[in-house]
């Protein structure tokens, strides 16, 4: 089998683009780190690649909110890129935390999710007031479901227990449990209502739950740390129908190597490998 | 043109965060209880943009639909517009009021920065607008806040105090009335000039002072006399650049300075050492690295020391690293967000603009605070309460480098009533660089390229600023000096730099920090001459004057020195980056630094003037330890002991500092080994921190530090001795090579105009010196800053001074070949032994016992640093024969409170004897046991050795000379109890001890 090549996508302010391409190459992929711009300047760049990967960061500083202005720029100029990843059914999506709210902004995630036609006159659950009368406004839908900021309003760096739910996620193949890290501000999962929880829930596509050491999955709230955003339903990651598009809050790629493990000084021997390798291995093997 | 308002609020069903953490910050600072705030978040935009767009923006750019709500306005200065829309209260509040009983309208306050603050949200704003074929006109961003239960009176107090900072913000009370957002206007190009010939000394002192140039008489006469010989008098940027360069930031010209001092010889005999330096520095700390270096011989280690912007060592075969240390501290007195945020900043530029610029890989941050609990009152006019200055360094820190995506691994933060109105803030940066990359030689004819962040009117005269005392005016008199950072910038700054120094695109580059282009320019151009062209610096808006350009410290600024054949290939990978490049003028061997604007002469000075003029700065320096007063502790029970071991866990110092730790990314770049926090939990203090900064390579770094303020009051010898050996225990304790290990020094101090301060900082870098030399540690770089006293009338009209107490910070970087021989502090394993490393002494003095019991007096600890240098390589051999499973370094609060650390670290409990403990000290009583216990003297550590190991163990340190006892074995129990013959002298529960570590500064 060929090496599968994977665009690790760089745009200002993107920076676990390194240890994601290393992770992607420790797994027998080929990585390339290319900037937002070459593939704006380049419009069938992206065709020689098989994985596109978002890595963390702060993409253009997370300004007004963690993933926007990087969303917003890949719908209106890389259109055709999203496309023949997300949709032509031989490719793959990772986004890892800062990719993920990327991926969440753009929708991806959680297409196929029916949702209601939304007069902007209710936006956000609530009379949008304007100094004209709104009836004649244009709509905008409400997406399925959302990331915002942690419980307790600021960035938060810890490791977590992960379980992986009945699935159809690539990445997620043959794992049951992970301890990776977290690292963000804005990444709890809120869905719109009680009805796209259960719609994503019961397709497989909240396929990766913060949930304590047991390993259990548990539908209520987690208290924090074990949940240490206060996500809905504890949901870490979240997949497309297909599986083939995944995004995650925690690092992946920061647990490849044994001396990862936050009290790795407390075992006598050291597994080959951390957890995380496993879902980038899973995705290799995906071409093969 | 409209203007737009769209306030941004949480949706109904959504927790009013940032409304409940107003609150919660304004019942802190005490300046009401009982209050309701409702909070929103808000946008400003001007441009020819229809209602229907502007709810568009909103909905599909601005907010998040899930969870927030939206509400749309137009505002304008005279018409009402929308106004009474956009003010109303949201209904929750509302509701709640009306539940109970309150009947008065809340009032609503708006924040905003002022013209000219850096608002990066709203730069990156207008440029996804642009994105969406959308042309605003000008963005701004706002807080607003609406708060029910306070009277006029307490409302101005809480808008000044808590919801904004008058350094950089502005407060409207009721709604926005405004037509336009335009900052600056086209200026009238006027060059002026200084008349400073004709100035008598009142006259220059006078000059000095009202222009902020910060410069002494002796150094203002000089000037007058150079240009009266040249028959001119100077221009305003002539003056001001002089004062930059001759700055005490960029030239410390106080401790490289002739210094003639007198202290205690080394058997106490008060003047018996006298000593007179030319160039104190060089010729204490630098000598001692000069001195290694030349022992070391082909060995030698150090790469390029003390004269870039940071220290190179070895680190393998194809890379460097290198480390420096920087304080940003008046900034972060007047405001702490910005200032620590751009400490950390621009000390990440330090490596970038090291050789041909380094790859920054983690950073440090070292803080120094009053304590929290400070009650409103006892605030001086013009000091932001501790807990404000707090919050703000640490989010500054933690914006800056997360954004940066570079971890920070190590830190301390330390208390003391005497840093109330002077906040140290320390910013570390590591940094690897390819071997053959570090040096850099500017060529004649290279053009001055600036990259990076365009030029505002942010950060005037903070080089001279920071000779500045601080004084409850300097918010009003230097609020020019603030600066706010943009990280993201810096990093497509760095993403830039790496890629041009790979294609070997320029000759040499350095950061724009302190004095902005008129320092960087002047250092780079030092030996050769330059031109530079004003007007060509791209700007961040108009109306900057010539002089405005050229001192303004804006921040993300890099200049580099390309030749003119790469300049077309440089500024089309800086378009490819998106980030803006300008040819700013040249370096040319005129040896002159020549500015011009549109064309005309602004600025004309000799480059030997500027570098070599400034007469040197004498100085006395005296140093007179105060008298010892014994301190001992009787024996005394269990109870008692561990209430004062209690004490000292929750004493802030001590304290955990998770919730500092845990807002910071410490392990982006993936290469973290060793973590700030350590154990099963996830929740122990960790001594120094293990990074791995290549990817497919075992070798590692060890960052830690070492401090303590406290034992500057006793004698600042023995003070810096002791910094060092706990920043060397540290390292060592998690498994560093101590025959490699680098060292800074970051001396923070009072005002050393007084022989006094300026003897107890001499007399710490002769310790510097002394005990450099022994251990064979070099200093590798460092930095001071002086003049850290705050001024202020008190009620009585009587002038007061607060000086900091000597804070000399030392920061180590050590290595350690296999990374997978790293230890950490916490228990491992029931049945293991614990054994103690070194020797205790009645050294009481400074200590943590004393601060919590309340009582002064007692014996510093010192160092043998022959013995030390012996304790340390022994311990190490041990650590890497995998003889050892945890390790843990005693500092403050002793051996009580380290092996209590290592249990609630590893969850098991411990069961130890003082039995076998050496009582001797000297001369004196044997030592109590609560000595034992609470003592801190130097290098010590606790270590955990597996049973079969402890032959082993034991025979390599008797065979070293090192004394180690063996204290008792680990548990699987709950507590850690300590005997002493038949006596129980330590009983504690291990969850009652996490508790009273983990309480004090657990904040939400």
């Amino acid at each position: 089998m060929s090496a599968p090549r994977v665009l690790v996508l760089r745009a200002p302010g993107t920076n676990c683009d390194v240890e994601t391409a290393h992770a992607f190459e420790v797994a027998g992929a080929t990585a390339e780190r290319i900037h937002v711009g070459r593939l704006m300047e380049n419009p069938t760049l992206h065709k020689r690649y098989q994985i596109l990967c978002i890595p963390g960061g702060f993409s253009y500083g997370d300004d007004i909110a963690a993933g926007r202005i990087l969303a917003t720029r890949m719908h209106h100029h890389l259109d055709d890129m999203i496309h023949h990843f997300v949709d032509s059914g031989d490719n793959l999506v990772l986004g890892i935390c800062n990719g993920m709210q990327v991926l969440m902004r753009l929708g991806v995630l959680t297409a196929g999710v029916e949702t209601p036609q939304v007069a902007s006159a209710t936006v956000g659950g609530d009379a949008v007031l304007s100094g004209q009368s709104d009836a004649d406004g244009p709509g905008h839908d409400v997406p399925p479901a959302t990331l915002t900021w942690n419980n307790h309003g600021r960035f938060e760096a810890r490791w977590v227990h992960l379980s992986v739910d009945e699935t159809p996620c690539v990445f997620l193949k043959g794992i049951e449990q992970m301890y990776l890290p977290m690292a963000h501000a804005e990444g709890k999962f809120v869905a719109r209502d009680a009805d796209a929880l259960e719609q994503l829930r019961s397709a497989g596509r909240l396929p990766l739950r913060y949930c304590d050491g047991s390993g259990e999955i548990q539908s209520e709230t987690l208290q924090f740390p074990c949940n240490p955003n206060g996500g809905d339903a504890n949901v870490a990651g979240v997949c497309d129908g297909s599986g083939r598009v995944f995004g995650l809050m925690p690092h992946p790629e920061r647990h490849i190597d044994a001396t990862q493990h936050p009290f790795w000084t407390r075992r006598k021997t050291q597994p080959a490998e951390g957890d995380g390798l496993a879902m980038f291995r899973n995705a290799v093997e995906w071409f093969a | 043109m409209p203007l737009w308002q769209i306030d941004i609020h949480p949706a109904p069903q959504q927790l009013d965060r940032m409304g409940l953490h107003t609150a919660d910050e304004i019942y802190q600072l005490g300046l009401g209880s009982d209050l309701t705030v409702a909070a929103a978040r808000g946008f400003l935009v001007e441009g020819e943009i229809s209602e229907q767009q502007a709810r568009s923006i909103a909905a599909t750019l601005l907010a998040d639909t899930v969870t927030e709500r939206i509400v749309v306005g137009q505002i304008s200065e005279n018409e009402p517009g929308d106004s009474d829309l956009l003010s109303e209260p949201p209904e929750s509040m509302m509701e709640n009021l009306a539940e109970r009983g309150v009947e008065d309208q809340p009032h609503l306050v708006h924040v905003m920065s002022k013209p000219g603050v850096m608002d990066p949200v709203a730069a990156s704003t207008q440029n996804a607008l642009a994105d969406s074929g959308l042309d605003a006109e000008a963005v701004k961003t706002f807080r607003k806040y609406w708060i029910s239960g306070v009277d006029q009176s307490g409302l101005d107090a809480i808008c000044r105090r808590a919801l904004s900072n008058d350094s950089i913000e502005t407060f409207v009370v009721g709604p926005l009335r405004m037509n336009e957002l335009g900052v600056g206007s086209q200026g009238q190009f006027e060059l002026v000039r200084v008349p400073i010939r004709s100035l008598d000394d009142a006259g220059l002192e006078k000059l000095s002072k009202e222009g902020q140039l910060y410069l002494t008489l002796v150094e203002m006469q000089t000037i007058r006399d150079h240009f009266a010989s040249l028959d001119r008098d100077p221009t305003d940027i002539e003056l001001e650049t002089i004062a930059q360069t001759w700055s005490e930031h960029c030239s410390h010209k106080t401790l490289a300075g002739r210094i003639h001092y007198r202290g205690p010889a080394t058997d106490g005999t008060a003047d018996g050492d006298e000593r007179q330096y030319d160039n104190m520095l060089k010729e204490t700390i630098f000598a001692a690295t000069q001195s290694i270096r030349r022992t070391l011989g082909d060995d030698d280690w150090c790469v390029s020391v003390f004269k870039d912007n940071a220290g190179i060592v070895t680190f393998d075969e194809d890379d460097h690293v290198c480390f420096k240390v920087e304080t940003h501290n008046h900034p972060s007195a007047l405001e702490p967000y910005g200032g620590a945020n751009t400490g950390i900043g621009g000390v990440i530029r330090d490596p970038m603009g090291t050789g041909m610029g380094a790859k920054p890989i983690c950073n440090t941050d070292v803080f120094c605070f009053a304590p929290p609990d400070v009650t409103p009152d006892e605030l001086p006019p013009g000091v932001l309460h501790p807990r404000r200055v707090i919050q703000g360094v640490v989010s500054g820190v933690r914006d800056y480098g997360n954004r940066m995506g570079i971890p920070t691994v190590n830190g301390a933060v330390y208390f003391d009533r005497r840093y109330l109105g002077n906040p140290l803030v320390y910013c570390g940066n590591v940094g690897i660089i390819p071997v053959g990359m570090e040096d850099k030689e500017v060529k004649p004819n290279d053009l001055i390229v600036a990259v990076g962040g365009r030029t505002g009117r942010d950060g005037i005269h903070g080089a001279t600023f920071s000779s500045a005392e601080l004084t409850s005016e300097s918010e009003t008199l230097s609020g020019g000096a603030v600066q706010i950072g943009n990280a993201i910038t810096e990093k497509m700054v760095l993403d830039v730099l790496l890629q041009a120094r790979d294609r070997g695109l320029y000759n040499a580059v350095t950061d724009c920090g302190a004095g902005g282009f008129s320092s960087a320019v002047g250092e780079m151009g030092e030996e050769l001459g330059a031109e530079v062209w004003l007007e060509k610096a791209p700007l961040k808006y108009d109306g900057l004057t010539y002089t405005e350009i050229w001192i303004s410290e804006a921040q993300e600024r890099m200049v580099f020195a390309v030749p003119e054949s790469k300049w077309d290939e440089l500024r089309e990978l800086c378009e490819s980056e998106g980030v803006e490049a300008a040819a700013i003028g040249r370096f040319v061997p005129t040896g002159r630094l020549q500015l011009t604007y549109q064309g005309e002469m602004v600025g004309d000075v000799a480059m030997e003037f500027l570098h070599d003029g400034r007469p040197p700065v004498i100085r006395d320096a005296v140093y007179h330890p105060p008298q010892v007063t014994p301190l001992g502790i009787e024996s005394r029970d269990a109870a008692t002991n561990t209430q004062t071991l209690l004490s000292i866990l929750g004493s802030y110092n001590v304290a955990s500092k998770h919730w500092v730790i845990r807002q910071y990314d410490h392990e982006v770049q993936a290469g973290s080994v060793v973590k700030p926090l350590v154990g099963p939990q996830c929740d122990g203090p960790g001594d120094a921190a293990v990074v791995r900064p290549k990817l497919n390579s075992q070798r590692g770094l060890v960052i830690s530090c070492g401090m303590n303020p406290h034992y500057g009051d006793f004698d600042t010898y023995h003070m810096a001795t002791s910094a060092i050996d706990e920043a060397m225990r540290n390292a060592v304790a998690v498994g560093a090579d101590p025959a490699k290990i680098a060292i800074l020094d970051n001396f923070c101090w009072g005002y050393t105009d007084r022989a006094e301060t300026l003897g107890s900082l001499v007399r710490s870098a002769i310790a510097c010196q002394d005990m450099a030399v022994v251990l064979q540690t070099p200093f590798v770089s460092g930095k001071d800053s002086l003049n850290n006293e705050f001024s202020y009338f008190g009620d009585d009209g009587q002038k007061q001074t607060i000086a900091i107490p000597p804070s000399l910070l030392i920061s180590a970087m050590g290595q350690i070949a296999d990374v997978s021989k790293a230890i950490t502090m916490d228990l491992k394993e029931t049945g293991n032994v614990l054994m103690l490393v070194g020797r205790t002494r009645r050294e009481l003095g400074g200590s943590h016992f004393g601060l919590v019991e309340n009582v002064s007096g007692g014996d510093v600890p010192r160092v043998d640093a022959v013995y030390a240098k012996e304790v340390f390589a022994t311990v190490h051999a041990a650590i890497m024969n995998s003889e050892i499973r945890s390790c843990h370094d005693l500092s403050e609060g002793g051996l009580a409170v380290a092996a209590v650390e290592m249990s609630l670290a590893g969850g098991l409990g411990l069961e130890l004897s003082l039995a076998d403990v050496s009582r001797t000290d000297g001369e004196g009583d044997p030592l109590t046991s609560s000595e034992i216990l609470f003592s801190e003297s130097n290098t010590r550590f606790l270590i955990e050795v597996a049973p079969d190991q402890v032959a082993a163990v034991s025979e390599r340190m008797s065979g070293a000379g090192v004394p180690l006892t063996r204290l008792g074995e680990v548990t699987s129990g709950t507590t850690v109890q300590i005997e002493d013959g038949d006596d129980v002298v330590l009983d504690v529960e291990i969850a009652a001890a996490k508790s009273a570590w983990q309480a004090p500064l657990d904040w939400h």
